[in-house]
Formats: C-alpha cells, structure tokens, sequence
C-alpha cells in the first residue's frame, strides 16, 4: 500500500511537465525497446557485419593478383550480372573497395532495410494489436512516443552499423580501402535502413494488422529493389533513380565517395517518417487509417475443414509471395536474352563456363538466379512451417484443439499449406521467369525447362518444411532456428558461388543436393531421397508435437 | 448418478513451479459443479488437463469415462469448452469462428446459433480483431452452446461480459442443466457460482481444500444472526457455538453474534425467552467460505481480518 501510494508521487513532476507533450515517456519506451531487442538488435548487426567482412577478407585470396579483379569487373559487366550486383559505374574501377560495393550494396541494403521495417513494427503496431499500447499509452506517455521511440531504435541500430562497417572494413587494411571511402559505405546502409524505416512509418498507420504493416513495407523494397536491377541492367539508368536502394549504390563508395545520394535518402526518410506522425493523428489507438469492412456471419463448408481453414489463414501470405516471386522471376527473365549477347563475346566467360560442365550462358545464368528464387521460396516455407507456433503462442489453438479437430490434423492443415503452398510458389516463380526468359531469348523450349528447374527444389524446400516441424514438435522454444535453412542456403548457394566455398558446405544445405537445372543434367536419386528424408522429418515432428504440452496463454 | 469427472492425486509442474500438487475433483453427471479458487490456484490447468491439452505428470484422470490425453478427440466430440481468455483470428468473423468451432467439435444446430447469437446481443459479421473481450467471450460460448454436447467446461466463461449479460448466460446455464447436462463452471465470482452450482469444489495452491454441496459446506460454517429483543439479552455467550457476540445499539438493545451451523436451534431458542422484536440471519456466503482457506493468506498480506474474528458477512 505504501509503494503504492509514493510511485504516482514521485511521478507527479514528470507528469506536469509532460502536459501536451506528444513525445512525453519516449526517453523510456526507447530503453525499454533497447531492453527487449538486446539479443536480436546485436544478432542481426552482428551477421550483417560480419558477412561484410568476411567477404571483403575474402578477397584477399580471391583476387590477390590484379588480373584477377580485372577479371571478375570485366565478368560482372553484363545486364545480368548488373541486375544482380549495382550500376555499371563501379566497372571503371578495379579496386578491392569497388567490388565489394558493387557486389553487396544491393543485397545488404535490402537486408538492412528489413531489420529496420522489423524494428518499426514491432515496437509499434504489434504493441498495438495486442493491446499492450494502449496500457503503456495509458501512463505519462505522449501521442508520438510510440513510433518516435521504434524510429529511434531503428535510426541507432542503422548507425551502429553503418560506424562499425566503416571502422571494420578500414580495419581490414586492405588496399585502397580506407576510412573515407569505409564510412560513406558505412552510412549508405544506414541512409537505406532510414529511408525503409520511414516507410515503415507510414505503412503501420494504414491496417490494423502487424503482418499487413510489415507486409506492405517489405513490399516497397522488393519494388525498390527490382527497380534498381532494371535500371542499372538496362540501357536507361533512370529506373534506379526512382529506387532508394539505387541511391546509395550511387553513393559509389571507394570509386567517388559521395554524399549527396545519402543526403537525398534523409531528406525522405524524414518526410515519410513526418508523414507517419500526421496520419497516426487521424486514426484511434489499436484501429487503421482503412475502415474494417463488415464480413460474411456464417462460415463457408470449404472454410470448416482443417486445410481449408489453414489456407484462409495463410491466404494474404501465399499469394503475396506468388505474385512476388513471379514478378521476380519475370524481372530476371526479361534480361535473360541480355546475357547471352552480352557474355557472347567474352572470350574468359565462355571459357569459364564451358569448365563448368559445357552448358550454355544462359543455363548457367538461369541455375544461379533458381538459387536465389529457391531461398525466397524458403522464406516463404518457413514463415508457412512456423504459422501453428504462431497460433500456439497467440492462443488460438487451444479452442480448436478443444474440439473434434486432432492435434496432427490441425498441424497437417498448416502443413499442407506449408507444403503446397512452397510448391505453388516455386512453380509460380518458375513460369515467371521462363516466360520473360523464352520471350527475351526467342527460344521457346526454356519455357518447360526453367519450370522444371524450378520444381526441382521442391523436394529441398520440404526437407525445410520438415527441418521446421521438428523444432516446432520436439523444441517448440526453438522454431526460429529455422530461419538457419534460407539464410544458410543464400550464404552457400549465391555467395559460396563467388566466395568458392568447399563442397562439403554446399552438401549440408538441403538446397545444395538439387542438381543445377537446367545447367546440369536431371538426376531424380537426389530429389527422391530429399522428398524421403522431407517426409520422415514431418513424420517425426508431428509425432513429438502429439506427445508434448501445449503451450497456453 | 454416474461420475462425469474423476480426477485422483492430480500432479502437474512446470518447470520448478507446482502447478497442481495432488489435486481430487469428482463431478456427478447431470450436475453443475462450482470450481473456485483464487486466481493461480490452478483452476486453468486443471481444466487444460480435463481436455488433455496439457500431460498429468502423475495421478488418474477420467472425463466421461474416458483418458483425456489418450482419447482427447473422441472426448472432444462430446464435450465443449470457453476458455477464460478466448482469442480469435483477426481476419475471421464471429460468425466464421462460431461455425468454425462448432463444426469441428461434429455439429452445429442452426436454430439454436441463431437464437443465442438473439440472446446474446453478438454481430457475428464483424472480424475478430474488432471485438472487445466480452463480444469475443460471447463468441466462444455461442460456439459451445450451439452444438449439442453433453459436457460443458466453462473456465471464468463471464470475464468481461456486462450484468444484462450475465444474466442471460446464469439462464442458459440453467437451461443446459435442465437439458441434463453436465457444468464444470470455474470461476471466482462466488455470486454466480452461488446461483448455477449443485456442488462446488474450492481449490488452493493447486489440491482441493473443500468439495461437497453448497448446503454440506454451510454446515461447516457459522451463521451471522443480528437480533433486537424486548429484554437484554444475558448468557448467550456461553452458549457452546456461539462467537462474537457484540451489541450493535446500546438504546435498542440489538447485538449480533455468529453460531456454528448445528448450533443455530439451540442460540434462537435463547433468544425466545428475551422476546423477539426483530431477527434478521445472513446465511454464510461462499465469500466466507473462501477466507475461511485464504483468510490465513490474506491476514498475512495485511489485508482483511483473520476468520476467526470476521463478523461482517461479505
């Protein structure tokens, strides 16, 4: 009862100072935010970072002649390999520092991006929808402190970054790498994690739902990047100029060491971020700027079933990623014709290629972007596979196990979609790209076989399925490690393929045991041991899932 | 009678915490059984074990006759549930997640949904995520009402639900129990139990402390007479039975006093010799009942009085 009394009384200065203060509390909501992100801020600086340097270190083996990095400048000069990497610009230089900005900006922008739309939305709408907001804002806590507090927690995670990038790769000592060119490549990951920060900002205030927020947001890179990879693969750079990804490639960090670009990527960071704060007054705590639209007040026979209602479950997702991944395919189809003229004429190019195993440009190109099609599948499948954890957690499975609806039924639904879903997705992906790709190149046959190349990793992404749903049955505590699948498939697979990895690395990686259509040959032992192994693990993690606690609010 | 329920030396951890520490619940079938305890005495997991959600760690549990974790589904069909904190699918409307529910359990009368979705007051065209916790409540106990099932497992079904709807629920509980239903009704709102309940069980630091019919439990406890008499009333005190017993108004002469259940006969008939103006007898209520086990626990916190010297009926 004392405690009770003298708390408010210790506040009370705080809260008259506070009065029309609309960022009151937000010294406190930023700790407290810094408080719960203190193992997953690090972690995801700390692999960013690391796989920076690595890389670049890697150098040091991989190009220590300078031929060598003539080399590979004169192999990237392709619209498919500046679709993959960053504008043409960088290939006037062949310096170790230009390179590396070449050929991880892209990447690493998307992906500090994405810490930085995760770190906006958690702390804002997902507090929101569930209701914790509305406690917090109940206290000496000011209209704007929310989303100030989740943008600077996303600003201080992208300096941190950007400064400790800069000082790393300065520390490397390699030549040509020094301080100034390190911090302006530095902060252009920060100038992009700002910019999608902002956006972030924005996209909360329109739905009620963290996933649609986080959804529309992820979107924006995607468009931001597939912007930036017309742009610079094509003749008409103008496309990048619409992409903030392809404003900080233009930072062209090591080669002109400029500014502005960044400065262009703060202007509108703050103005969308400025906008956040006005729309987040036009609409009440807990509700989103759209109106909820009344729905149907009975449910539909389909709707009853356990697949059926997983797939209503996993609907926005399944066809969100569909759609993207055929877009993505089609972007990468439609430079594909590019490939074959551009890399025709290079004679160490066709030599390479011909070592590799006598398959075409084409093919190769096509096996490398499969792979990297292949792991955004993977993130689909995993985000699919993790869904009942999801349900478990959020409290939802409990009425419906509550009724006729048997554990391994209610999981096999997920499943199912899980399954299929990756399956529709990769098909999708597929046509795609073998329709822009038989458009571009004329040659319609590559229609069937980048579909089947595609199909083939279906195996491989239900091995990840089925990697989920044992963490999910036997370590439910632990189902994020499944996010260990993609992301070791895209270090192996894309950069493994430019860092030269051993082949024991690749063998570990359910992806790496696909054969490499259409560039190698068809082997079906691979794909049906995948498929057994896929099929033993969901066997074995619904089993444990049926033998344990649920896990209850 | 059947029993519905037999639960023997209950045991359930959770890690270092005891959840459940040899609990023992019996519920006949065709009764509703009051399940009360305080908040973390163990209610939900015991009730999460009922539907065998949750693994016994030790002790014997049967629901209908049955082996709720080995024979959870074939048990699910004949039972529904509210669980205390009902979440629904944010993009799911009421309605969807009343037919969804339903229809898994294996049947949904139409006739009845409709008529309890009218008593209720529910807008079942709305999405989950725009109901408040008593439209979402409303929800999950429309779902378990509208199929037929024998046993009803209610965990604090009302939590967040208004008095106009209390009562609506306190008359359809009374229907079911018409209907020959079986009610497990947990809950720490001793009035509705007091209402709905044949017999209660009270649960602390997860055992059963008490279990018996209401009328078996006052017997066990003293009720508060509040007196007023022509002539001062002398040699009540010493009555056996009879404890603190005080005036109340030194100019009308009324006192209070609380008798043992068995001793009421005896404490009313000394009254008579005094001459009766006015009598007034609160019956023990299960708020009584309740500090009776916590009254230890709250004394040690500071709060309220010891049992023992608790006059004022709640």
């Amino acid at each position: 009862m004392t405690s009770a009394t003298t708390a408010p009384g210790t506040r009370a200065p705080a809260a008259s100072v506070a009065g029309g203060n609309a960022l009151a509390g937000t010294r406190t909501l930023i700790r407290f935010a810094l408080r719960r992100d203190r193992v997953r801020l690090p972690v995801w600086i700390g692999a960013l970072l690391l796989s920076t340097l690595a890389t670049a270190n890697s150098f040091r083996t991989l190009y220590s002649d300078p031929q060598d990095r003539a080399n590979a400048v004169a192999g990237a000069d392709s619209p498919a390999g500046l679709a993959l990497s960053g504008p043409r610009h960088y290939l006037t230089d062949d310096g170790f520092g230009s390179i590396l900005s070449h050929q991880m900006i892209g990447f690493t922008a998307v992906l500090v991006g994405l810490m930085s739309v995760l770190a906006v939305t958690r702390h804002t709408r997902a507090e929101e929808e569930t209701g914790r907001a509305e406690l917090v804002r109940s206290t000496v806590v000011g209209r704007h402190a929310h989303l100030a507090a989740a943008l600077s927690v996303a600003v201080l995670a992208d300096l941190v970054l950007a400064l400790l990038l800069a000082f790393g790769l300065a520390g490397l000592g390699l030549e040509g790498m020094d301080l100034a060119g390190s911090l302006v490549y530095g902060f252009a990951h920060a100038a992009a994690g700002l910019v999608f920060a902002a956006v972030a900002a924005v996209t909360v205030q329109f739905t009620a739902h963290t996933r649609g927020a986080s959804g529309t947001a992820l979107a924006v890179i995607g468009a931001a990047y597939v912007l930036r990879a017309a742009g610079d693969s094509g003749e008409n750079g103008a496309l990048s100029w619409l992409s903030p990804i392809g404003w900080v490639q233009r930072s062209y960090p090591y080669v002109d060491n400029r500014w502005w670009p960044l400065l262009l990527c703060l202007v509108v960071a703050v103005a969308c971020a400025a906008a956040g704060f006005v729309l987040s007054t036009r609409r009440d705590v807990g509700a989103g700027l759209r109106p909820q639209k009344p729905g149907s007040p009975t449910a539909s026979a389909a709707l009853t079933t356990p697949v059926g209602f997983a797939l209503r479950l996993h609907r926005g997702m399944l066809t969100g990623f569909g759609t993207g991944l055929f877009l993505m395919g089609a972007m990468y189809g439609s430079i594909l014709g590019d490939a074959e003229d551009m890399l025709a004429g290079i004679d160490e190019i066709e030599e390479a290629l011909e070592r590799i195993g006598g398959s075409g440009v084409v093919e190769s190109f096509a096996s490398m972007v499969m792979v990297v099609l292949t792991v955004v599948a993977a993130v689909y499948v995993v985000m699919a596979a993790l869904r009942p954890r999801a349900e478990e957690t959020a409290g939802r499975a409990e009425p419906l196990l509550a009724t006729g609806l048997s554990r391994s039924r209610w999981a096999g639904g997920h499943l199912a979609v899980a399954l299929g879903g990756g399956t529709v997705v990769l098909l999708l992906a597929g046509l795609g790209f073998g329709i822009a790709g038989a458009a571009s190149t004329g040659d319609a046959g590559l229609l069937p076989d980048l579909v089947g190349a595609a199909l083939a990793y279906a195996p491989a992404l239900w091995v990840t399925v089925g990697v989920a749903v044992v963490l999910f049955g036997w370590f439910p505590r632990a189902v994020q490690a499944a996010w260990a699948v993609p992301v070791y498939a895209f270090v192996v697979g894309y950069l493994g393929q430019i860092l030269r990895f051993p082949g024991w690395m690749n063998n570990l990686s359910p992806f790496g045991h696909v054969p490499r259509l259409p560039a190698a040959d068809l082997d079906w032992t691979p794909l049906l041991l995948l498929t057994l192994v896929a099929a033993g693990l969901v066997g074995l993690g619904l089993a444990g899932f049926r033998r344990r606690d649920l896990d209850l609010k | 009678m059947t029993k519905a329920i037999t639960v023997s030396g209950l045991h359930k951890s959770f890690g270092r915490t005891r959840a459940l520490d040899g609990l023992d619940l019996h519920v006949e079938s065709g009764e509703v059984h009051g399940f009360l305890g305080p908040n973390g005495s163990g209610k939900s997991t015991t009730i999460r074990v009922l539907l065998g959600l949750l693994r016994a760690d030790s002790g014997a549990v049967q629901v209908l006759g049955r082996d709720p974790w080995a024979d959870a589904v074939e048990l699910h069909r004949r039972l529904a549930y509210v669980p205390g904190d009902v979440e629904l699918w944010p993009g799911l409307t009421g309605g969807e997640a009343i037919d969804l529910l339903a229809r898994l359990r294996g049947g949904l009368d139409g006739r009845r949904r409709a008529e309890l979705i009218e008593r209720f007051d529910l807008d079942p065209t709305k999405k989950g995520r725009a109901y408040s916790k008593g439209n979402r409540q409303k929800v999950a106990i429309v779902a378990a009402l509208a199929s037929d099932a024998e046993l009803l497992v209610l965990d604090e079904p009302t939590a967040g639900l208004d008095p106009l709807m209390e009562v609506v629920f306190q008359d359809v509980i009374g229907e079911a129990k018409a209907a020959g239903k079986t009610v497990l009704l947990s809950s720490h709102i001793l009035a509705q139990v007091e209402k709905l309940a044949d017999r209660v069980s009270i649960i602390r630091l997860g055992r059963c402390v008490q279990s018996g019919s209401l009328g078996e439990l006052r017997h066990l406890t003293r009720t508060t007479i509040e007196v007023e008499t022509e002539r001062p009333v002398t040699g009540l005190a010493v009555l056996p039975g009879v404890h603190d017993l005080r005036t109340v108004d030194e100019a009308t002469g009324r006192v209070r006093f609380a008798v043992d259940g068995g001793r009421v006969d005896g404490a009313v008939r000394k009254l008579t010799e005094f001459g009766i103006r006015s009598l007034i007898s609160h019956p023990p209520t299960l708020e009584e009942l309740m500090l009776r086990h916590y009254g230890d626990e709250l004394a040690a916190n500071g709060h309220g009085t010891a049992p023992d010297t608790e006059g004022e009926p709640g």
